[in-house]
């Protein structure tokens, strides 16, 4: 197989068969949605969050291999670290851990969903919890802006 | 011309797209037909010589070349009138494609007529098009918008309708002739004749019906009937809306402007003749002049075999991927009530990931909500693989569809 197809290696059909982080917080402190209006393909993620930092986070939704196995390496990426760790996390992070780096235009958004989603659901927190109005509005733009 | 498999092959050549390769030097494998078709050269050379010999605006000057392209712009509307069978010319407005279509009557005739409480409906399997505009317009109006839902096998469940006529607020039934994903047809008689004795208008949305069938406007007997070019061999931007003219004199005008008016003053203006009340600025005359090289084109082959020539591949292509193990069709078999198109899901693999792989083999399919979120939240599914047909396709684009799904299960391991 050659060209666009090469991104199906093994580790995005492990992830996406056998997601990581995969199912639902019943107790979580913030959860967040979104969607993908060109395909449909949905998110939510839920996270636990003490002490400014993200003790338990989990995945769900509907989404192809790409999307799928995104969520998984992300919500891995996120597990444990600090609010302000977070809201580092920038596409390259996850694009580079699964060699998605020259994925084309129309799929980015899949990669991505998850990403969007985090940053969604760690700007309800800090906007619920923190009262800060400034990291807030970072946080929006930087989601807007993601892709 | 003769419904053979090898005559509708040999259409091919008057489509240049289709002598390019894609990907790895492959053949290309065109199967996003309901999305949009390919254009032969008839079309392309139309607008071509449009452009290049007689472009001029429309209806008011009196130069030689404003005159041929008049008379080029309405020779479409006749085309399409005899192409349908509608019988007064005047009835017919080009607007963009089907979607404006539907939102100038929510908006012309929708804003004027209907109140709050009424009812308006349309059915799970329709387009966005065909639900956003009816959700606008009764939001603003505090009426409601209700769904004649769908059975396990694509079809309409008729007695719905039934429920909501009894309660006599509905106003309006808008429905789709063939669905975009599942490729239904509707029974659009029954509907319309029981709309009919209940007094309530008929809104069809052709866009998918009237490429692939003969399609009889007037036997419909319905009252808005829309569709668009661009999925008809024609170019993107164009479309037609006809309206029953008795209704068409009670709808207010869509776009104020040019051309649609008969006199302008300070305060107050009078309206142009129909359907030109309906036709501001300046038209797409290129494209109308497109699309009547594309009807010309059409009723050459004649629409009874091209629809002859489509229930051949489909049925083709329902035997040979029902064959495919895990592999999942929806939508009924009964070949008699569905056009060329086919929405499949392949074991647990997500469309876009079977997609994206099947490119690479040069295959061009859609994947994902087909604009019906309704429809897919219906089926409980987020998305689906869609291969339409058309004209141009063979039962040799059908294999390569069929053997490209070998390369997906070997990605995902099935």
């Amino acid at each position: 197989m050659s060209g666009n197809a090469d991104i199906y290696h093994e580790m995005i059909i492990d992830y996406s068969r056998n997601p990581v982080n995969y199912g639902e917080i019943k107790d979580h402190d913030v959860t967040f949605h979104d969607a993908n209006p060109l395909c449909g393909d949905s998110i939510d993620i839920d996270m636990k969050i003490d002490d400014k930092k993200v003790t338990d986070i989990k995945f769900h939704g509907k989404g192809c291999a790409i999307c799928m196995a995104c969520s998984s390496v992300l919500t891995e990426i996120t597990k444990g670290k600090s609010l302000d760790e977070v809201q580092k996390i920038a596409k390259d992070d996850v694009l580079s851990e699964l060699g998605l780096e020259h994925l084309q235009a129309v799929r980015i958004k899949c990669a991505l969903l998850s990403l969007k989603v985090l940053k969604g659901a760690l700007y309800t927190y800090l906007a619920d919890h923190l009262k800060d109005s400034e990291d807030v509005d970072k946080l929006k733009e930087e989601a807007a802006n993601l892709y | 011309m003769q419904s053979t498999q090898s005559s509708f092959e040999n259409l091919r050549k008057d489509f240049p797209i289709l002598q390019r390769t894609v990907r790895d030097n492959k053949r290309l494998v065109y199967l996003d037909n309901a999305s949009t078709t390919q254009k032969p050269n008839q079309v392309i050379d139309a607008i071509n010589d449009y452009y290049r010999n007689y472009n001029a605006n429309t209806h008011r000057a009196v130069y030689a070349l404003a005159e041929e392209s008049t008379a080029a712009y309405e020779a479409t509307r006749d085309k399409i009138a005899n192409f349908v069978n509608i019988k007064d010319r005047q009835e017919i407005i080009f607007v963009r494609g089907t979607t404006e279509a539907i939102n100038l009557v929510a908006y012309a005739w929708g804003r004027p007529h209907i109140k709050e409480g009424d009812i308006i409906i349309t059915t799970e399997y329709e387009h966005h098009s065909n639900i956003v505009p009816w959700q606008l317009l009764t939001q603003e109006k505090g009426a409601k918008i209700e769904y004649i839902r769908m059975d396990d096998n694509g079809e309409l469940i008729l007695d719905d309708l039934d429920k909501f006529l009894a309660t006599g607020k509905v106003k309006l039934v808008a429905f789709s002739l063939m669905s975009n994903v599942l490729g239904t047809i509707t029974d659009a008689e029954k509907i319309v004749e029981k709309c009919k004795a209940a007094d309530v208008l008929t809104l069809i949305d052709g866009a998918q019906a009237v490429p692939h069938m003969k399609v009889d406007v007037e036997k419909l007997g319905c009252d808005f009937f829309a569709f668009s070019g661009h999925k008809m061999l024609g170019p993107t931007g164009i479309g037609v809306l006809w309206v029953r003219k008795s209704i068409l004199e009670t709808m207010s005008p869509f776009h104020g402007g040019g051309d649609m008016i008969r006199e302008v003053h300070k305060y107050e203006t009078t309206w142009n003749d129909l359907p030109y009340k309906f036709e501001a600025g300046t038209p797409n005359i290129a494209d109308v002049i497109g699309f009547g090289a594309a009807i010309d084109y059409l009723s050459k082959i004649g629409m009874e075999n091209i629809r002859e020539h489509e229930i051949e591949l489909t049925k083709y292509a329902i035997e040979k991927l029902s064959k495919v193990k895990g592999l999942h069709i929806y939508g009924t078999k009964d070949i008699s009530k569905r056009g060329g198109v086919i929405s499949f899901n392949f074991a647990d693999v997500h469309p876009h990931d079977v997609a994206q792989i099947i490119d690479e083999e040069g295959i061009a399919v859609r994947s994902g909500h087909h604009c019906a979120q309704v429809l897919m939240e219906r089926l409980d599914v987020a998305a689906t693989s869609r291969a339409s047909f058309y004209i141009y396709n063979t039962k040799e684009d059908v294999d390569v569809l069929v053997n490209s799904l070998n390369k997906v299960a070997e990605v995902f391991k099935l």
